[in-house]
This record gives structure tokens, C-alpha cells and sequence, in this order.
């Protein structure tokens, strides 16, 4: 048997997007010339809405895209099935551009280490930060998130799970499962 | 999207595809259609991976286009021709393409003028084969752009009419066509003289019209096939100039189309026999379009088939 426990509930996810958001633009004085780019599937609902956070604050409309990193996975050769590819929408030269990339959990370090490779095929960005809701530890790679929503301590057999309104049709919510010993 | 799984090692021929797989491949194909647009077209996907690409038969538009496709992929590519390979010393098919897969090679394309022949390799092989035309038989990939194209363009396959209009009986491409559009729920009228456009036909759930003007007002893409010169010397038609006159796209017959359908085309066009100049390069005309997608869908044709096998390498 699995147990599910929440761990984080609407209120909690909002306050953390609205922190972050106010970290980013602290970090990076004006904001001027930051792109917000989320990773699918997830870090793109994420990123919508630490954009629409931004823009208020800041007043200002901030150029967004989304990143399909398949095809810089490292474990291709590895999976038994081919994933479905989604298409990539960033229409703006990144060169000189602070980027923000989001995503909803970061784990071993390769799904960013993929969408680093993947942004630089977009031009040379002047700076990229990561920004994740979730760190859960267990890094494979020496990557570290610039803004992280809230660090959750897991086992490796434990699984974290974002849930959001617009996808999934239940409020937002974060979950841990775990196996019931 | 879908939660589709493709399975196949192989791309050979569009008879054998589901819809659903036909309707994968093109979805994956306009995730790879953004990658051309970029300023760095080129990702890793087949990083490491070889595929060589043997053809027996000319070809300039098909070769280029996988080449193409293959380099924006990162792969790493060897090209046999026919001219210096050495079947023209006496090799067998079977030998040559043992010798290049003992190179643990990872993808063959191959066209060659025998049907069937990527399906015979396929079993033998433990790369992926991938059909670039087999004979008069296949051209699956020439049949997934020209549908990928009519999708992009109309929305939708369902429903739609669509003219195959030329040789149809030495055509691969118009039975790659007439698998995938009738396994998408098009109607497909093939139409030419009785002996290019032969009854049995109909088997494969197509249409046919000898009368291209009785059906021209109806239809929603008309695809124009290559009429080669060299059939005329076998008394399939008496002259180019009938043929044209009665079968071929001109400013007269373009008058009767629908505003909103498309002219299509595999190339290379003989201008002036099955399409007039002015209608190859007119607005219904959708051939480059064709030329694009068509680098797309083989990028995707090449990522469906090396996904998820271990241990690939020779037979």
C-alpha cells in the first residue's frame, strides 16, 4: 500500500510563486532583460504563472517560450519507448538574454542539464537561472536551482507529484508517496 | 497528444500502418518541422548513430532530403551509389548490405528498383530499414509528406477528396498515397488514360476517372504525378501532347478547381507536360511546401524507428 501525503496546498504554491517572482526581479534589478522559459510538460504551467506574477509586478510584458527537451535526453538509447515529442516555441534570439528556466521538480540534474544544451542552440544567453518549486535532492549531476519554491527531503523510491488546476482538474496540490512498510 | 507507443524497427511501406501510427508519425513531424526555423538547425538526437543511405536508382530530391534530414539529426553518414558500389561487379544485393551492416551500422535507407526489397532486408537486419522507394511498390515517406502537407494546409484528412492524377500504374508514390489517405478516411480518384489507370485499382479502396475534367470542380487536393517520357515509347499514350491536352494542369483547367484546393506535386515536374508553368508556380501550388515538410517527416521517421531497441548492431 502507498500512502499520499500533501505537502503543499493552493495557498501554499501561490505564496511560493509570488516569492519567487519577487526574488527574481530583486536578483535581477529591472527585469529588462529576462525571458521566462519552462520546461515541458509541467514547468510550462509554472512558468505561466510566475510570468503573469512578473508582468504585475514589474508592468511590463516579459517574453515567454517553452522548451521540448527530448531530443537532448541522455537516456534515448536506455527507455524501451520512444517518448512523444512536443514542439519547442521560443521565437526570440536568447543572445544577451537572462533566462529563467522553470520547471516543476528538479531531481537528478538531467532533465536541466538537457535544457541547457537545448537553450544554447537558441543563441548565448548572458545568463541563465533555474527556478524550481520543488528540489528533492538526489542530484546525478552538479546542478543547483537559483530559486526554489520549498526543499523537500526524499527517499529515492518516494515520488512527488504537482498537480494544477488547468491540466489535471483538481486545485492545485503538491503530493509525496510513499510505500506504507 | 496522444498515448500512442510506436513499436517498429522499420519504415517500409504505408499498407502495413495503422492510422493511428500514420497519424504519430505526423505528429511528430511538426515537432521537427520547428527545428529547420531555428538559427542552429541542429539537434543530437541520432549523436553517434550511422546510417547509410544506398540507392540503386537516381535520385536527387529523396537523397537530399534525407541527407539533410540525417545531418540536422547529427548523424553520422556514409552514401553508396550504384555507379561505384561494386553490384556493378557482381555482388549480390544481400552481400553488399551484409558488409556495410558488419559496420554495426544503425540505419539503412535504401531505394532500389526490386519490390520488396527493403522488406527482405528488414528481416535480415538488425538496423532499422527505412523504404526510399522500392520498384513501382512504395515511397512511404514521399506518401506521409504529401499527406502531412494536405494536413497542414486543409486541417484534416477525413472526408477530403483528393486526386492522384498521371501514371499511376509504375507510381510508388501513388500507392504510398492511396494506402495512408484511404486509411485516414479521404476519398482518392485516380485519374488518367485506361492504361496508366487500370481497374484493379479500385481494390485498393481508390476511385477511378478517365474524364479529368468531370471530377476536377470536386476535389479538395489534386496531386499530379511525373509523366515519364520514356512511356510513351511504349504505346501507353500516343502523344505527350494528347496526354497533356487531356490529363495535364494548365491556366484553362486551374479555372475549374475550388478557391480553396491545393495543387500538389512530388517533383521533378516536366513543366509544360503535366503541369503548365504558371500553375506549378501559382497560388494553389503547395510543391515547396511539399519540399519542406518532406525533411520534417523524415526526421521524425528517423526517430520513431531507432527509439527504444538495446543491443542494436549487424543481424
Amino acid at each position: 500500500m502507498a500512502v499520499i501525503i500533501k505537502i503543499m496546498d493552493k495557498e501554499d504554491i501561490s505564496r511560493v510563486i509570488t516569492r519567487m517572482a519577487h526574488e527574481i526581479i530583486e536578483k535581477n534589478k529591472k527585469a529588462e532583460d529576462i525571458v521566462i522559459v519552462g520546461v515541458r510538460t509541467r514547468g510550462v504551467q509554472l512558468a505561466e504563472r510566475l510570468l503573469s506574477k512578473l508582468s504585475a509586478i514589474t508592468k511590463r510584458e516579459i517574453p515567454f517560450g517553452i522548451l521540448d527537451i527530448t531530443f537532448y535526453r541522455d537516456d534515448l538509447d536506455r527507455i524501451d519507448e520512444q517518448p512523444v515529442v512536443h514542439s519547442t516555441e521560443i521565437n526570440d534570439d536568447l543572445t544577451d538574454k537572462v533566462v529563467i528556466l522553470v520547471d516543476d521538480v528538479i531531481y537528478s540534474g538531467r532533465t536541466v542539464r538537457a535544457a541547457l544544451n537545448a537553450l544554447m542552440d537558441f543563441g548565448r544567453p548572458k545568463k541563465i537561472e533555474l527556478a524550481v518549486l520543488i528540489d528533492r535532492g538526489h542530484r546525478e549531476l552538479p546542478v543547483k536551482a537559483d530559486y526554489v519554491g520549498k526543499n523537500v527531503p526524499t527517499a529515492k523510491d518516494e515520488k512527488i507529484t504537482l498537480y494544477l488546476e488547468e491540466t489535471d482538474k483538481v486545485e492545485d496540490k503538491v503530493t509525496l508517496e510513499r510505500r506504507d512498510e | 497528444m496522444n498515448k500512442f507507443v510506436w513499436k517498429r524497427k522499420d519504415l517500409l511501406g504505408l499498407e502495413e500502418l495503422t492510422a493511428d501510427e500514420i497519424i504519430h508519425i505526423l505528429d511528430t513531424s511538426k515537432s521537427f518541422y520547428e527545428i529547420s526555423t531555428r538559427a542552429i538547425k541542429k539537434v543530437p538526437v541520432l549523436r553517434g548513430k550511422t546510417v547509410v543511405n544506398l540507392f540503386f536508382e537516381p535520385s536527387t530530391r529523396t537523397k537530399t532530403s534525407f541527407e539533410l534530414a540525417e545531418k540536422r539529426m547529427s548523424a553520422d553518414i556514409i552514401n553508396v551509389s550504384t555507379s561505384g558500389s561494386s553490384l556493378t561487379k557482381g555482388e549480390t544485393l544481400i552481400d553488399t548490405v551484409k558488409n556495410l551492416a558488419a559496420y554495426k551500422i544503425d540505419i539503412l535507407v535504401m531505394r532500389h528498383s526490386v519490390p520488396g526489397s527493403a522488406h527482405m532486408l528488414s528481416k535480415i537486419l538488425e538496423a532499422s530499414v527505412v523504404n526510399a522507394g522500392d520498384g513501382a511498390h512504395e515511397h512511404p515517406t514521399q506518401g506521409l509528406l504529401d499527406i502531412f502537407t494536405i494536413r497542414q494546409k486543409k486541417g484534416r484528412i477525413e472526408n477530403l477528396k483528393v486526386a492522384i492524377v498521371g501514371d499511376i500504374l509504375h507510381s510508388r508514390v501513388a500507392r504510398s498515397n492511396i494506402w495512408g489517405l484511404t486509411k485516414l478516411g479521404a476519398e482518392v480518384i485516380l485519374v488518367g488514360p485506361t492504361t496508366l489507370v487500370p481497374k484493379h485499382f479500385e481494390s485498393m479502396g481508390a476511385k477511378i476517372s478517365h474524364n479529368f475534367d468531370d471530377i476536377i470542380g470536386d476535389m479538395d487536393v489534386i496531386n499530379m504525378l511525373r509523366i515519364q517520357k520514356e512511356r510513351q515509347k511504349k504505346n501507353l499514350f500516343p502523344s505527350l501532347r494528347e496526354y497533356s491536352d487531356l490529363y495535364g494542369l494548365d491556366e484553362r483547367r486551374v479555372k475549374k478547381i475550388k478557391k480553396d484546393a491545393i495543387i500538389m506535386h512530388p517533383g521533378p515536374i516536366n513543366r509544360g507536360v503535366e503541369m503548365s508553368a504558371s500553375v506549378a508556380d501559382g497560388p494553389f501550388s503547395v510543391i515547396l511546401d511539399q519540399v519542406t515538410n518532406g525533411l520534417a517527416v523524415r526526421m521524425a521517421v528517423f526517430f520513431l524507428v531507432t527509439g527504444g531497441r538495446k543491443g542494436k548492431g549487424i543481424m
